[in-house]
């Protein structure tokens, strides 16, 4: 057997999903931060094999869902200066910010570029030398070494005509925001496994020790997330709060520390605005000022209107984990992935997209097939 | 020819466009019908009836690991006739060259299509040549169309499938949506993830053979499996339940999709069939197949279901439940 299907081994399951359902906790509230494992728990029905008695929550941690409006609008206008080719991550294209998302910017004949990846967007600045190559950086911690490698190469290459306008945030900050605002009940973290990767499963540390949460750091196969919450069972019902990291093979307490050098060369931490729930302090990553030269916002000032929000849309209340995607009115109505009315809705990490695509009661087709 | 890349004269109907026919287009796709040089390609009267494809290659990069633009249109041809149960006649080619293609690169693409072609037995009889300006179109865009005739006694349609079907795949699933994927991100695997890029008229006739009443067939390309099974669930107005653990998927395509945030259900495929089929014919057919090498790993995945029409569902690996849901838009590699 590969080493990859030993995770998603129904034998391996069985005798797991045995002890969750044997664990004596009561009702749990657990959270994913990561997009990726709201995702990967959908893709591999977990909601469907678990115990009713615990409800998984999906957290903010989905970066093309936190972005606010305001960054979207700024992106926007970018794309539209003359002599400007903006590029970002596919899944961006569509959001729709105040006014227009960037895939509406792009047909009315503003170039706006899909990358897959900030090596892409280099590379079209040394094929345009005439052009202003400006990268609207969005992410967590796991981007950022891209990002900074990329304003590392185009210094050493000499680029002058490739900047960042950069949205990219910091997960810890942003779970502490969560978890300050207290309008969640969370008893247990499944902790990103990429960002922690990057920044260490340490970093977590807080969770237990002083907000008495248990975290345990997940792998995104279908076995990873059920030892992780088998884990944080285990420890709430010893009543005691800790950390334990579960992919360990990918993810090391101190994290990377020569990736994450190189963030801290050309970032410093900067306020950031988050879809629904403001600004936090020292939760976003800017440009330091020896490299204001590769940062867009230093290159090309723009005043942009105030941004709005679309009335009925309530991903802020999602990405807090308030309420759950079939809570939202609009729902698989007037909002479904070809036509969303918020990001959580596009991004394929989105939890509104992840419940819309996988889950069968909340289905559109489901209702009206059972109809019939 | 002394140029080295297409100038817009080659598409001028001139002398140059007549160098370019005659010294990398005939030599390559010759057959007696296309050097008659006519307008048109003529068939005999033919027994049964005849089936009329057409498809456009817009595929970007031109080449990926284990194919290019040039073969994948010609197999992708072959098989929208040979999975209606057709067997192909001859194929056209329609060539949108931009100006500033090397030609070489050209020449390279025609010999990948002169070779499909021949392997797989089926003419190109006919073609058109377009140049346009730089910016008009990105390098080399291909239309082919193919005509085919389908036996008497084959009723092949996406509206057939019934309750209690057996639902058999032939080949491994999303090693070509990763080959192009890995290319255009320009991620090397360890173990190169090659395009199944293929034509299935022979394994068609066979299975025909073994079963005439072979109620749908369909190649899932782009959109991938997931796709596909909501069409034909939707156009047959039936429940489908496939099984996770049933789908041939290699570890290096899981390991990729894994790695970018991809759901191999909807990668695209260009050498396999799902074929809805008489439970009954289901073990005769999977023999028949496993013994080509085109359905080398044919399997039975699922089964269609009176439950619940229009909706596909998979039982997952771990022993859940999963809808599968039709892909929206184009699948995107996760951001982190
Ligand atoms: S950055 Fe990676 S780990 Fe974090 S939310 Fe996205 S996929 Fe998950
Ligand atoms: S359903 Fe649409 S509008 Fe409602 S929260 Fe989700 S993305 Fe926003």
């Amino acid at each position: 057997m590969s080493v990859l299907a030993s995770f998603r081994d129904s034998s391996r399951a069985a005798p797991l999903l045995e002890r969750i359902r044997a664990r004596e906790t009561g009702p749990v509230a657990l959270m994913e931060f990561c997009g990726g494992h709201t995702v990967a728990i959908f893709r591999s029905g977990i909601r469907s094999v678990l115990p009713e008695h615990i409800r998984m929550l999906s957290g903010p941690g989905c970066p093309v869902c936190v972005t606010s409006n305001m960054d979207l609008d700024r992106a926007a206008a970018l794309a539209k200066l003359p002599g400007v080719i903006l590029t970002t991550y596919g899944d961006m294209l569509k959001v729709p910010g105040s006014r227009e998302s960037l895939a509406q910017v792009r047909a009315q004949g503003y170039p706006v570029e899909i990358v897959y990846s900030t090596l892409d967007a280099l590379r079209l600045a040394g094929q345009h030398p005439d052009k202003q190559i400006v990268f609207f950086a969005i992410g967590f911690e796991t981007t950022a070494p891209a990002a900074a490698a990329a304003v590392l190469q185009a210094r050493a290459r000499g680029l002058k005509n490739f900047s960042i306008c950069s949205v990219m945030k910091l997960t810890i900050p942003g779970a502490r925001a969560l978890l300050d605002m207290g309008e969640v009940r969370v008893q247990g973290v499944i902790g990103p496994g990429h960002v922690s990767s990057i920044i260490g499963a340490d970093a977590w540390r807080f969770l237990p020790d002083v907000y008495r949460v248990p975290v345990a750091i997940s792998g995104f196969e279908p076995l990873d997330i059920l030892a992780s919450i088998d884990a944080l069972l285990a420890m709430l019902e010893k009543g005691n709060a800790d950390l334990a990291n579960l992919y360990s093979r990918i993810v090391k307490p101190g994290g990377n520390t020569k990736a994450w050098g190189a963030v801290t060369e050309v970032f410093e931490t900067c306020a950031s605005s988050w879809r629904g729930f403001g600004n936090i302090p020292d939760s976003g990553l800017a440009l330091r000022p020896q490299y204001a030269e590769y940062d867009a916002e230093h290159r090309f000032p723009i005043d942009i209107p105030d941004s709005v929000e679309h009335p009925a849309c309530r991903c802020g209340e999602v990405l807090r984990g308030v309420i759950e995607p079939v809570d939202c009115k609009v729902f698989g109505t007037a909002c479904t992935p070809e036509q969303p009315l918020g990001p959580c809705m596009v991004s394929s990490e989105g939890s509104c997209a992840a419940y819309y695509n996988f889950h069968q009661s909340t289905h559109t087709k489901t209702r009206h097939a059972t109809e019939q | 020819m002394k140029h080295t890349h297409i100038l817009l004269a080659h598409g001028s109907g001139g002398a140059m466009m007549h160098d370019l026919i005659n010294d990398l287009f005939l030599p390559a796709f010759d057959n007696a019908e296309l050097r008659k040089g006519n307008d048109q390609a003529v068939f005999e009267k033919q027994d049964g009836r005849l089936a009329f494809t057409t498809d456009s290659y817009v595929v970007q990069p031109l080449f990926f690991p284990g194919g290019c633009i040039g073969d994948l249109a010609v197999h992708g041809t072959i098989n929208d006739l040979a999975v209606g149960g057709a067997m192909p006649l001859g194929l056209s080619v329609g060539m949108i060259i931009e100006e500033g293609l090397e030609i070489d690169t050209l020449r390279r693409i025609v010999q990948a299509m002169h070779t499909a072609a021949r392997d797989a037995g089926v003419p190109i009889v006919t073609g058109d040549t377009k140049v346009v300006e730089r910016g008009g179109c990105d390098k080399l865009f291909i239309n082919t169309a193919g005509i085919g005739v389908i036996p008497d006694g084959v009723h092949i349609d996406g509206g057939s499938a019934r309750p209690g079907d057996a639902i058999l795949l032939s080949g491994r699933i999303g090693e070509h949506g990763i080959a192009v994927m890995s290319e255009r991100r320009g991620v090397r695997f360890s173990t190169p993830v090659v395009t199944d890029s293929k034509p299935l008229h022979r394994l068609v006739q066979r299975m025909l053979a073994v079963c005439p009443d072979i109620r749908v067939m369909r190649d899932p390309t782009r959109g991938g499996l997931g796709a596909t099974l909501n069409e034909i669930a939707s156009q047959s107005t039936v429940g489908i339940e496939i099984n996770e653990e049933a789908l041939p998927i290699t570890a290096e395509v899981q390991g990729a999709c894994d790695l970018l945030g991809l759901d191999p259900l909807y990668l695209a495929n260009e050498g396999a069939l799902v074929a809805f089929v008489p439970e009954t014919c289901a073990d005769a057919l999977l023999h028949a197949m496993r013994a080509m090498p085109e359905g080398e790993y044919a399997c039975h995945i699922g089964n269609t279901i009176a439950d619940m029409p229009g909706l596909v569902r998979m039982k997952t690996g771990i022993g859940g439940t999963r809808v599968i849901a039709m892909p929206s838009g184009e699948m995107l590699p996760r951001i982190c």
